[in-house]
């Protein structure tokens, strides 16, 4: 039997599309059978981030609609053994699919597959509703701003009052920079305002877009910092303890200069 | 580069901007998860009706309670419950137990 795990924010943009891509895809990897759909009903993007937009026929509303057989609108992902995508239609709008029909998809799909990985649209109207309706378990990402801790919060809190307590919550684009000269939250920060368990850090890592363009998500590149984090994240779901990655730079000299003034490296007594 | 930016520059930074965001978060979701639900303020409601209950005697309809904010001396903002609790009488506990 196979989890549901739905993939949401409340906030748009903030990476959930890129971590559906990239946590299933790792998953796969690591030789699971998966299934990823995009519930992001007339805004689809998951096929382009997977680079399988040119095989799309069906998608899941011909799908809850009876139009085809669940089998043919699932796209299998050559690359990648195990890996499935159902995408969104993109000429309807949220309301063409029901929670309850998007329950009965993952009950099916549970027959059949380790993790089917939902990605949730922005916003908490009814393509939220259906996103999370199927599910099992749910990650929350953000990133380290007011705007989006905020909505994360709302979000978490929705969350529970739909059978959907203690999501984990993934930090997208942390700049180590920045959380240096305290510019940006760091972990601990946004843990201890959202008061829910960490599953990863993702560095902010240009090489996300590099790999959006070339619809091959960041995972399979052994040289991305968010690669290496997102496949992380992929064991820790597997239930394997995997340390934070060290996300730290080298010390400038300037560094070393100002804690030693602002007294940082004193001893305390 | 003057004299103070200079003791700026090595000492404790204090005006981080993540202190900044940290403490508007904090005070911003007080009020967002006190509104989202309801309940909340019925529930804190009905706790503190049956513990002041113990001591006194108190007009539950007259009985007023909400989330506010109080400005500090610092021109700051800060979050308080206000309760406002009309007594109708004074129950003996207090006058024995002194
Ligand atoms: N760790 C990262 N480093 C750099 N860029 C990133 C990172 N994560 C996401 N991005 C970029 O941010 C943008 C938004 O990401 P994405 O589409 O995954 O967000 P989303 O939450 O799915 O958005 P929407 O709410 O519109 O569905 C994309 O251009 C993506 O390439
Ligand atoms: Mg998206």
């Amino acid at each position: 039997m196979g989890e549901v795990i739905v993939i949401t924010s409340g906030k748009g943009g903030v990476g959930k599309t890129t971590t559906t891509a990239n946590i299933g895809t790792a998953l796969a990897l690591e030789g699971k059978k998966v299934v990823l759909i995009d519930a992001d009903i007339g805004l689809r993007n998951l096929d382009v981030v997977m680079g399988l937009e040119n095989r799309i026929v069906y998608d899941l509303v011909d799908v809850v609609e009876g139009t085809c057989r669940l089998k043919q609108a699932l796209i299998r992902d050559k690359r990648f053994n195990g890996l499935h995508l159902l995408p969104a239609a993109q000429t309807r709008d949220k309301n063409a699919v029901t929670p309850a029909q998007m329950q009965k998809l993952c009950e099916e799909l549970k027959q059949h597959f380790d993790f089917i990985l939902i990605d949730c649209p922005a916003g908490i109207e009814q393509g939220f509703k259906n996103a999370i309706a199927g599910a099992d378990k749910a990650v929350v990402v953000t990133v380290p701003e007011v705007s989006a801790v905020r909505d994360a919060d709302r979000i978490i809190g929705l969350l529970a009052s739909n059978e959907l307590p203690n999501p984990l919550l993934i930090v997208n684009r942390l700049r180590m920079d920045m959380v240096k000269r305290g510019d940006m939250m760091d972990i601990d920060d946004t843990i201890d305002i959202l008061g829910v368990d960490l599953l990863g850090v993702v560095p902010d890592d240009e090489k996300i877009i590099v790999s959006s363009n070339r619809g091959e998500p960041a995972v399979t590149e052994d040289s991305s910092l968010a690669g290496q984090a997102y496949r992380n994240i992929a064991k820790r779901l597997l239930g394997e303890d995997v340390p934070l990655m060290n996300l730290q730079t080298e010390e400038t000299f300037m560094d070393k200069l100002r804690k030693l003034f602002s007294g940082k490296n004193k001893k305390k007594h | 580069m003057a004299l103070l930016d200079f003791f700026k520059f090595f000492g404790k930074e204090e005006n981080k901007s993540k202190d900044i965001a940290k403490e508007r978060l904090k005070l911003v979701l007080i009020h967002d998860r006190a509104n989202v639900s309801p309940k909340f303020l019925d529930l804190i409601k009905g706790d503190i009706i049956k513990v002041i209950s113990n001591y006194m005697e108190i007009d539950e309809t007259g009985l007023d309670i909400r989330l506010s904010r109080i400005e500090q001396e610092d021109d700051n903002y800060t979050s308080a419950l206000v309760a406002n609790i009309p007594i109708k009488r004074m129950k003996n506990i207090g006058k024995n137990n002194g």
